[in-house]
């Protein structure tokens, strides 16, 4: 049921287990549709996610990554989510320079009650990176593959 | 510069009976720039030196000599990466033992061997507001700051002598140089995304990954357990490939976020060169943005990503 037209890209959600996990669940027991291109990963807290993890899944083929948690003051563990807007405000500043772009990586606050927040959220951030596209990816091979490219070419004398 | 010199050496001397250790500057293998010196004994305090080729950054040293009396002759740049250890409490305040000094710039290694053409002959380097002077066999040859010094050197913030327990020379103002060379974070900035990505492609395809920009970093205080060679997680995996090479550099980066005052040792430890301080000033700027934040200035301020506030002045979070 992909609501998005094209192709399906690879949007990962990091989300944590009290507030957006259950609000992801609350829009599907309200049956709201959503697009298909969001992979939930279940955490404990926002406050557990070190921002490698985004690194890391834009490394090996993510298009976009949407973090999601408890509104602030709202966090299970008090203040997990507080020191996540800290570091995930900071990682927005290193995808950018390593050819991710802005749009690819968000992140908010979706509590447990609010299914039409969460079908909003997916909705319009998945729109996003579908205007992006899917996301350039490194060339396959090792450093001396990269290396030697230019040697291989036929060589004229 | 000698005077500074012989000011240094005398505060030294004076103080080296109280000391284990004290770490200084010395002729290296290679005339554009020094080595470090380990002195524990008067008779190596005349081998100091003390001019534009003493690039190292010191502090790195601080954290393995914890529990004995250290000196470090520090320029201004140091003194902050000695303020972010004692920050973190990594060293011990009363256990070091800081000389300041009056610095004028560094020369970068690098890119002087690539002006002068070889590093061979070169006795003497003085600077002298807008050129740099390279003494080659007994001849002057001058540059440009923008050619031989170290990209930190343009945006110096001095030296912070209140921290220094000796100080040799002038307290004056930090040197001011015009015309910055274009940084690479400058460049990529031009560049759209995909331009940026295989920017980056290119660049690691040349890293070998010794490490040595993580041994040389003051700041990269896990050493052997680093998350570069951890199998759980597997943050990097070991198949010669840019893209591992590029997050082992996040992964520095963001290890060393709200934490790297840019001394710039990554960079110049690198043997291939690469430009692998432009992820942390990216970060760092930031972090001065958003946080108003910047590392290496007060050893009794926590840094920005080890606290929070409720409200958040500066972050704009997206509406839905």
């Amino acid at each position: 049921m992909s609501v998005t037209e094209g192709k399906e890209l690879r949007i990962i959600g990091f989300l944590c287990n009290w507030c957006s996990y259950a609000g992801a669940d609350t829009a599907g027991v309200g049956r709201f549709a959503q697009p298909t291109d969001l992979r939930i990963v279940r955490l404990p807290c926002t406050g557990r996610i070190n921002p490698l993890f985004i690194v890391r899944a834009f490394m090996n083929g993510a298009d976009g990554v949407l973090v999601s948690g408890c509104h602030p003051r709202d966090c299970h563990y008090s203040e997990g989510n507080f020191y996540a807007r800290r570091r995930l405000e900071t990682l927005k500043a290193l995808l950018p320079v390593i050819g991710v772009d802005p749009g690819r990586f968000e992140y908010t606050w979706v509590s447990a009650s609010e299914g039409q927040r969460w079908r909003s959220v997916v909705a319009s951030f998945t729109e996003q990176v579908h205007a992006l596209g899917s996301m350039p990816r490194f060339m396959s091979g090792t450093s001396l593959d990269l290396c030697l490219r230019p040697a291989v070419q036929p060589r004229v004398f | 510069m000698a005077s500074s010199l012989d000011e240094l050496k005398t505060a030294i001397r004076k103080a080296l009976p109280g000391l284990d250790v004290v770490i200084a500057w010395t002729a290296g293998p290679d005339a554009l720039s020094h080595a470090p010196l380990f002195i524990t004994e008067e008779a190596d305090v005349a081998r100091i030196e003390w001019d534009p080729r003493c690039s190292q950054n010191l502090a790195g040293y601080l954290p393995g000599l914890r529990g004995k009396k250290a000196g470090i002759v520090a320029k201004g740049c140091d003194v902050r990466s000695i303020v972010e250890l004692l920050q973190e409490k990594l060293i011990d305040r009363e256990d070091v033992v800081i000389f300041g000094l009056d610095c004028q710039g560094a020369v970068d290694a690098r890119s002087a061997r690539a002006a002068l053409g070889s590093s061979r002959g070169v006795r003497d380097v003085a600077i002298d507001g807008a050129s740099v002077c390279f003494s080659v066999n007994g001849e002057p040859r001058f540059f440009s700051p923008g050619e031989v010094l170290q990209s930190k050197c343009f945006g110096c913030a001095g030296a912070d002598a209140g921290l220094c327990d000796h100080f040799a020379g002038e307290r004056g103002l930090p040197p001011q140089f015009g015309n910055p060379p274009e940084s690479t974070l400058e460049r990529l900035e031009a560049m759209d995304m995909e331009e940026r990505l295989r920017f980056w492609e290119t660049q690691m395809s040349r890293c070998i990954r010794c490490y040595a920009c993580r041994s040389a970093c003051p700041l990269c205080v896990c050493q052997d357990h680093c998350a570069a060679q951890s199998r759980e997680p597997h943050w990097v995996d070991q198949t010669d490939h840019p893209r591992e090479k590029l997050m082992f550099q996040a992964i520095h980066a963001l290890h060393t976020a709200g934490r790297c005052t840019e001394c710039g040792e990554c960079e110049r430890a690198c043997p291939m060169g690469l430009p692998v301080m432009t992820l942390k000033r990216a970060l760092n700027r930031r972090i001065k943005d958003v946080f108003d934040y910047q590392a290496g200035i007060d050893p009794n301020q926590t840094p920005p990503l080890f606290e929070f506030r409720e409200v958040e002045t500066n972050i704009k979070e997206r509406e839905w």
